[in-house]
């Protein structure tokens, strides 16, 4: 499955955002990932408001020093990688 | 070998053993303990701030029927307030649309439906209840909800065959998740074994389906596989190892590494009443006992494998070894291999039927052990 620029992600049913010991996770069901810098800045945009392509410039803008196409390929594989967890909707 | 001690990941919360189904697998042990001696709504709230103080991130509601404690909806209030993620496995029996509503206002994350079969008549004959129609019901009342679904199947010889048909149920709802679950041997469901085990060729074709629906449903449900492990070449890594990733409270507030753990001989447990659960986790004997490497057998203590499998699992170890410490026998590498290949043998050559008879054809069915309710 491909993820189209234009859609706008948002977090499935039963996936949050929490936090344990100063540290914000992504709560899902029956798992958890841990979110850090780059990961807590895509998944705090993933409202349904955003689209992909506002995600990708944003996080352009806050890590400036990375290489722009870096940056974007690296948002479209933890977007994927949520979208197999099956932790997003996209809505178009 | 040190070991350092990571803390716990999830609570499995067994709220209660009372349960209106008599599935002839069902998990818990078989001597069920009785409504007055369950731990109070305040016990469980008490567990659930220390359960997030030492780290756990998610409790999973379960029990027997944990909708039949009458303070559910305070207990689900009791752990999102603590901070925790709350996954329900229920059979849906004790549900209507008031009380489903009120669930998912107090903070009910995850729904995880079971269900017997996609079909009434299984589904009615392993439960030992008329189910099947209230939880078609409950689907329904879900789709009205936004909160996560997922349906689980427990999975053995006489349903294994409508695995499509569970799948076609799951895509009619609001699920984005369906767990099958060949039934692990313990308890009900060791008792029951020579009826439940799937044959080799049912497995084989299982395995198939689950690989096609798996990529066919990407992105939109995920579908999770747990193989019958006496079919394995290597055990499963049994609670992700002992005392390392989950805590489970019985319905007396008994602390145990594993749902199983009371058949081991020679283990006490805590109970939280007496302990904070951060002293258990830490210091209780039970769940140092099987921690790390030290207790272990070859081969176990010098294959490669042990930081993967952990040496499997310490209680079917116990159920067909006779020694908790031994090599779970369903390694290939284990001794005793060859006894879980003779169970597969004389399940494999022996005519059974796999095909679940009319409901009014109550003689052919196999002479199932149910189990009671609890007191």
């Amino acid at each position: 499955m491909t993820i189209e620029l234009t859609s706008r992600p948002l977090l499935a049913a039963g996936c949050r955002l929490g936090e344990n010991n100063q540290q914000r996770i992504l709560q899902m069901p029956e798992r958890a990932l841990r979110l850090n810098g780059p990961s807590l800045e895509i998944v705090t945009r993933c409202d349904g408001k955003h689209t992909v392509r506002q995600i990708v410039s944003e996080l352009q803008q806050i890590y400036s020093k990375a290489q722009p196409r870096k940056v974007e390929e690296d948002i479209l594989g933890y977007l994927a990688l949520l979208q197999k967890e099956r932790a997003l909707d996209f809505e178009q | 070998m040190p070991h350092e001690l990571s803390n716990p990941l999830a609570l499995i919360a067994e709220l209660t053993h009372r349960c209106p189904l008599h599935c002839v697998y069902c998990s818990n042990p078989l001597e069920l303990q009785a409504r007055n001696l369950e731990i109070s709504t305040e016990d469980w709230s008490r567990v659930f701030q220390e359960a997030a103080q030492l780290g756990v991130l998610q409790a999973d509601f379960t029990g027997g029927e944990p909708l039949a404690r009458t303070d559910i909806i305070d207990l689900v209030r009791a752990a999102r307030a603590a901070g925790l993620y709350i996954n329900l496995i229920t059979s849906g029996l004790p549900l209507d649309e008031t009380r489903l509503s009120a669930l998912i206002a107090a903070g009910l994350d995850h729904i995880q439906l079971s269900f017997q079969g996609a079909q009434e008549g299984i589904s009615n004959e392993i439960s030992g209840t008329k189910s099947h129609g209230q939880k078609l019901r409950v689907l329904e009342w879900i789709k009205q909800h936004r909160v996560a679904l997922t349906l689980n199947f427990v999975i053995h010889r006489r349903n294994i065959d409508q695995l499509e048909e569970m799948v076609a149920l799951a895509e009619s709802s609001s699920a984005t998740r369906i767990e099958f679950a060949n039934v692990q041997y313990y308890g009900w469901a060791f008792a029951n074994r020579e009826n439940l085990l799937p044959i080799r060729e049912q497995l084989d074709r299982s395995m198939a389906i689950i690989k096609r629906e798996q990529e066919r449903l990407e992105g939109r449900i995920r579908v999770e596989y747990v193989v019958p492990d006496y079919y394995a070449k290597y055990p499963k890594p049994c609670m992700g190892g002992w005392g390392r990733k989950l805590m489970l409270i019985t319905p007396t507030g008994d602390a145990l590494p594993c749902h199983a753990a009371q058949v081991i001989p020679d283990l006490s447990f805590e109970n939280v009443k007496e302990r904070s659960l951060r002293e258990i986790w830490e210091r209780s004997a039970a769940f140092q006992k099987f921690r790390g490497e030290d207790w272990m057998q070859e081969p176990c203590k010098t294959c490669d494998r042990r930081e993967q499998d952990f040496g499997g699992c310490r209680c079917q170890a116990l159920l067909l070894a006779g020694d908790a410490a031994a090599t779970d026998p369903v390694c290939s590498l284990a001794p005793l291999r060859p006894k879980v290949d003779a169970i597969l043998a004389a399940v494999n050559l022996a005519p059974v039927s796999v095909v679940a008879p009319p409901p009014n054809e109550p003689l052919t069915r196999p002479s199932w052990l149910y189990r009671p309710n609890a007191g």
